[in-house]
């Protein structure tokens, strides 16, 4: 495996087996089914998929949270399932989950930032300096002395950013973490993720439902049925909106206008992502 | 008939340090039969508000009247309006807990002190109602994916028979497909049963689409109760507080700061581009 990858999978498979009550096995159910993916450092990922896609079991092997039935993950060259890895690999790339409440536990911002590398053995002096700069790094700093109660969801999600920023990983993995949070708490949301990943050159995969904040992203997955689907940049995927349909999720609603007005006979070009685009292109027409 | 609310103010931890207006001087009338947005962002006092409306919460001051009758006088029978007045909160799925759906949705009616068969005709109406397969009725809702389980939960509240319908967030999580779904599962509940419904969203595309009127909350006050068009038309207003109109009113805005002689107030995908086709088809 290449210096260059974050994150490798090689024909991951992952199947559970479902039990009822008494505990018979009534079946397996095979939520990856043979994904080959390469995330590249650096890069900010998305990936797309409806409920019940397969989406987050995967985001879960990618710190080994789950290990695969068959195939391997690798994550910065190390295999998850070798078990002497396991502590450097949860350092490596970090995880933030949906629900902010589920996540803080710290009765005041800067604790809860501090115990990860505290869990780490990590010098007091130094957790004190990674506090201060992971909470810089997601515009949080001013709330330090605060509890996180009296936080704003978008507020919350990026003090648990900032938790996860304090153990230094090559990589973040956001499982839908906007959404629950209303549009300004989304956009601080994502607007930290950006700047983690411009400034620091952390690696993000972001997992999320809203087709706008995927815009930006280098290269967007998205999957189907517990495999990958569709693959390519933002434009790529987003040309495709009848596809997407059928996948049951959408497109930007700037990037639907343009496609609507494509089909009644404007020469208006697939994949237009933002609306600066679309007005650029209906001035050409329109001179 | 209608629900109407009178100067209401709010005031959490009143007489203390904490004291905090959550609602000042509100003051809405909501008829029979409409389907009205609630928008605003966290903390504006949304949430406040719909708890009024079926008497969760009572106001530090100010009325709340339903049908004409004051529901926080002592005579008033919360317990018929609790009926009368859905409320189906963020995430109603958590809220699941029988062993099978059937059995979850007749726990509403069941506690009205409804017989037995009247009970099993509602949950049977309200599931056939929000679309859930016959085949899952007996299954345990945690069986089901996210969107059904949340099918469930709303059946619950219909099974209730309410005249008024609040939904809070409820497409929060789900796919885009998903979340279409919801929203035009209580569409068709708002058509066919005439139920008024207020739809609390942080999806400004969503509330375009399918409403007749919004409500936008800032600082526990109204800001605006308008026709989506005109509301959206302040959108610079509501950025300042933290809300957005639809994408594609932007688009219309700047394309008439381009010069091009469009109306501005388009807010739903089909309005802008017929508005956008009369322009370049001339």
């Amino acid at each position: 495996m290449n210096k260059k990858e974050m994150i490798s999978t090689d024909n991951l498979t992952f199947e559970y087996i479902r039990r009822d009550e008494e505990g018979n096995v009534e079946g397996i159910t095979t939520a990856i089914d043979n994904v080959s993916l390469d995330v590249q450092k650096g890069q900010f990922i998305a990936i797309l998929g409806h409920n019940g896609s397969g989406k987050s079991t995967l985001a879960k092997h990618f710190n080994a949270l789950l290990f695969p039935t068959e195939g391997s993950v690798w994550v910065d060259g190390m295999n998850t399932e070798d078990d002497s890895h396991l502590w450097n690999i949860r350092q490596e790339a970090g995880m933030i989950f949906q629900n902010p409440d589920n996540q803080i536990i710290g009765q005041v911002v800067e604790e809860d930032v501090g115990f990860g590398p505290e869990n780490m053995g990590v010098p007091t002096k130094e957790i004190w300096e990674r506090v201060e700069e992971s909470l810089k790094a997601v515009g949080m700093y001013e709330f330090r002395k605060k509890s996180p109660n009296h936080l704003s969801g978008g507020q919350k999600q990026r003090v648990s950013i900032a938790g996860v920023i304090a153990m230094h990983p090559k990589c973040i993995i956001m499982d839908e973490p906007t959404a629950m949070l209303d549009p300004n708490g989304r956009k601080d949301v994502i607007r930290a993720a950006r700047a983690l990943n411009d400034v620091e050159g952390i690696t993000i995969i972001l997992i999320t439902h809203y087709m706008e904040e995927v815009v930006y992203a280098d290269k967007v997955f998205v999957m189907d049925k517990g495999h990958v689907e569709m693959q390519g940049t933002p434009r790529e995927i987003f040309s495709q909106v009848d596809k997407l349909q059928e996948l049951r999720l959408g497109v930007p609603q700037v990037t639907l206008l343009a496609h609507e007005l494509r089909k009644s006979g404007l020469a208006i070009p697939e994949g237009i992502l933002t609306r600066e685009e679309l007005v650029d292109e209906l001035k050409k027409i329109y001179r | 008939m209608a629900i109407i609310l009178d100067h209401i103010n709010y005031i959490y931890d009143a007489d203390t340090a904490m004291a905090h207006a959550a609602l000042s001087d509100i003051n809405l009338a909501i008829p029979d039969g409409q389907f009205i947005g609630l928008i605003g962002h966290t903390g504006s006092g949304k949430s406040t508000l719909i708890q009024h409306l079926n008497g969760l919460v009572k106001p530090t001051s100010g009325n709340v009247y339903y049908n004409g009758k004051d529901i926080n006088d002592p005579d008033f029978n919360k317990k018929e309006l609790r009926a009368k007045v859905g409320l189906v909160f963020q995430y109603p799925e958590h809220q699941l807990f029988e062993t099978d759906c059937f059995a979850d949705v007749c726990f509403g009616p069941k506690n009205l002190g409804l017989d037995k068969k009247e009970v099993e005709l509602r949950a049977y109406e309200a599931l056939k109602m929000v679309g859930l397969p016959d085949e899952y009725f007996y299954q345990s809702p945690f069986d089901l994916s996210g969107g059904q389980k949340r099918r469930v939960a709303i059946a619950g509240v219909i099974a209730m028979k309410p005249e008024v319908l609040i939904l809070d967030e409820p497409t929060a999580g789900l796919d885009p497909k998903g979340r279409d779904e919801i929203l035009d599962l209580i569409t068709s509940l708002h058509d066919k049963m005439g139920i008024t419904v207020v739809l609390v969203s942080h999806s400004m595309e969503d509330v375009a689409n399918y409403v007749e009127r919004i409500i936008v909350m800032n600082k526990g006050k109204v800001m605006f109760d308008d026709l989506p068009k005109n509301v959206f038309a302040h959108y610079k207003e509501l950025e300042e507080v933290g809300l957005a109109a639809p994408q594609v009113t932007y688009v219309m805005q700047e394309l008439a700061a381009a010069g091009i002689p469009v109306t501005t107030d388009a807010t739903t995908i089909e309005e802008a581009r017929t508005e956008i086709l009369k322009d370049f088809n001339k």
